[in-house]
């Protein structure tokens, strides 16, 4: 498998418009379901459920572009993961109108007791909140003014996964299969960045690149 | 007792009923569906094709709201039954599964006439009516909804409750190969509920055979299910096989799940919050994106007829 080499400058510009399309394709499927009336007896619910989902599949799959970088050894993967974390930020913000205009019509006295009262409330919430300047300090620009700070500040996005699966283990009446499989999907990308995650990297690696290249450094 | 008609929420605010007006085009549609699809005449005789037969002889009844009732389509696709599938939609997708024919209630417990009743049984026994009740759902959503049944208290009474029967318990049918969603162990099956004596003989208290006119789909709960206007829509545990007379309080599934989140009494209560969310508003199913919430109504808007039941009580207590 040729990993990163020989370099493939034409991937990483065609992925781009490609996964672009594809992060879109939720919320295009929802307005149309909105528009022909396939929706449902509920529409509210479905819109949070869906623009909720969708806000932490796409975190998860943010979490899952280092360890699958290391599985692959596809330095380009890494090019891609502003853009998922940025959707995860956009349906998250979408998941968040939704509350404050169609569930709650810009209460803010419900709003806040809501976000105080309600402790699921309270970590998506969070969540959101750890989201924004991530989102914010996602550029280039930013990139290069905080140097090595950079790094260090977007570890927030560990925290923001457990909150978000816990907004969802806690909002759930009593069916927990769907957010346990989040919860085990995260705690499976966090333990890969563990110390401990590097066995089976290696046990994997060695398989899938061979005897080939090893670049150590960009195993981080 | 005496029951005073509510006069709340103006009917022209409703959901409006355009489905029912098609029902029987509806039902026609449905019926090819079945035949098509089972193919063979003898099968529409069978238990499958029950569901939205037209009830003879429905008399209407003092005790409707003269709101106008959510659509049909929207009563029967949006479901809590988790027996059926936990997604709200699951239960119209799962509804083929149930058969409810044959089906027999079993009466027992503290009562001097013990016995068994069959669905064709209380369907000819019992004068049915249409009741146009608003339902409130735990969840902060409500419709209202046109059941056809009769009053519980006149199916307990021929069964000679004893004074020691204090409570009422029901119990769900529970057979994983015709009710899916009990293949796993979401909820601790058999779904169980109760009532106290005086809420179970109330004259709003109906156990419900149909819906606009027709026997109840599967997924509303058929053959037979409770309906208590008052109390949230969990109480009103659907397709019925079993009730017993208690002397002691019995157990009801989601409060002994989450005690502190679902009370043996959930009256409906907008000072009584549920502790993930407000139970001061409600959404009206039908009414569509841009709807604004409508505030809920302590005992659903049935207090003049029921607040009595709990005089003296502390509601917050009891919730
Ligand atoms: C201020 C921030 C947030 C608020 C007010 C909020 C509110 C809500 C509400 C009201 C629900 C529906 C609960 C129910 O139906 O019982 C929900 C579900 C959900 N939310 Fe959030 N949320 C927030 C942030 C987030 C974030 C940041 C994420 C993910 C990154 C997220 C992911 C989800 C998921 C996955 C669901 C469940 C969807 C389903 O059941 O299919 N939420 N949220």
């Amino acid at each position: 498998m040729a990993a990163t080499r020989p370099r493939v400058d034409w991937l990483v510009p065609t992925l781009k418009p490609v996964l672009f399309a594809a992060c879109l394709l939720p919320l295009l499927l929802l307005v149309w379901r909105l528009v022909d009336g396939t929706i449902g007896p509920n529409p509210v619910e479905v819109i949070t459920h869906d623009t909720g989902d969708w806000a932490l599949r796409l975190l998860l799959a943010t979490l899952a572009v280092t360890p699958l970088r290391r599985l692959t050894g596809w330095r380009w993967l890494v090019r891609l993961r502003r853009m998922l974390g940025l959707f995860a930020f956009c349906y998250a913000m979408l998941h968040f109108t939704t509350y404050l205009w169609l569930d709650q019509f810009f209460d803010w006295q419900a709003i806040l007791a809501d976000i105080a009262k309600r402790p699921y409330i309270t970590v998506g919430f969070a969540a959101l909140l750890l989201m924004l300047p991530l989102a914010v300090t996602s550029t280039k620009g930013w990139q290069r003014r905080l140097g090595a700070r950079w790094k260090q500040l977007h570890r927030l996005v560990y925290a923001i996964g457990v909150l978000a699966v816990l907004h969802y283990l806690w909002l759930v009446k009593a069916d927990l299969l769907e957010p346990a499989i989040y919860a085990g999907v995260l705690a499976a990308l966090l333990a890969a960045r563990m110390p401990c995650g590097d066995w089976w990297r290696r046990c994997c690696r060695r398989r899938l690149v061979g005897a080939g290249r090893q670049d150590v450094s960009a195993v981080r | 007792m005496l029951i005073k008609r509510p006069n709340d929420i103006p009917a022209s605010e409703i959901t409006p009923q355009s489905v029912y007006l098609r029902r029987r085009e509806l039902l026609r549609a449905a019926m090819a569906g079945v035949g098509a699809a089972v193919g063979g005449a003898a099968l529409l005789s069978a238990p499958a094709a029950r569901a939205g037969a037209p009830i003879a002889d429905v008399r209407p009844s003092r005790f409707s709201t003269d709101e106008t009732p959510t659509e049909r389509e929207l009563i029967t696709s949006y479901n809590n039954f988790y027996e059926l599938g936990t997604d709200k939609g699951d239960p119209k997708r799962n509804a083929a599964q149930l058969q409810t024919r044959p089906w027999q209630v079993v009466v027992e417990g503290a009562c001097e006439a013990p016995g068994v009743i069959g669905i064709e049984d209380i369907l000819r026994d019992f004068p049915q009516e249409e009741r146009i009740y608003r339902l409130r759902c735990v969840e902060a959503w409500a419709m209202v909804v046109p059941w056809v049944g009769f009053p519980l208290a006149a199916l307990l009474k021929r069964f000679k409750p004893t004074s020691q029967a204090k409570y009422v318990a029901f119990e769900t049918l529970y057979d994983p190969k015709m009710l899916p969603g009990q293949r796993r162990r979401v909820l601790d099956w058999p779904y169980r509920e109760g009532l106290r004596m005086d809420e179970a003989m109330h004259p709003l208290t109906m156990l419900a055979t149909g819906l606009y006119g027709e026997l109840l789909p599967s997924q509303n709960g058929a053959p037979l299910r409770l309906v208590v206007p008052w109390k949230y829509g969990f109480k009103s545990i659907k397709s019925i096989v079993r009730i017993t007379f208690t002397e002691d309080e019995p157990p009801a599934t989601w409060n002994r799940m989450q005690p502190n989140e679902y009370g043996f009494y959930a009256n409906v209560n907008p000072d009584v919050d549920h502790p993930r969310w407000s139970q001061k508003s409600h959404r009206m199913i039908g009414e569509g994106l841009f709807a604004r919430k409508r505030p809920t109504l302590k005992f659903n808007g049935y207090g003049e007829q029921v607040a009595a039941l709990y005089a003296g009580m502390d509601l917050a207590k009891f919730y």
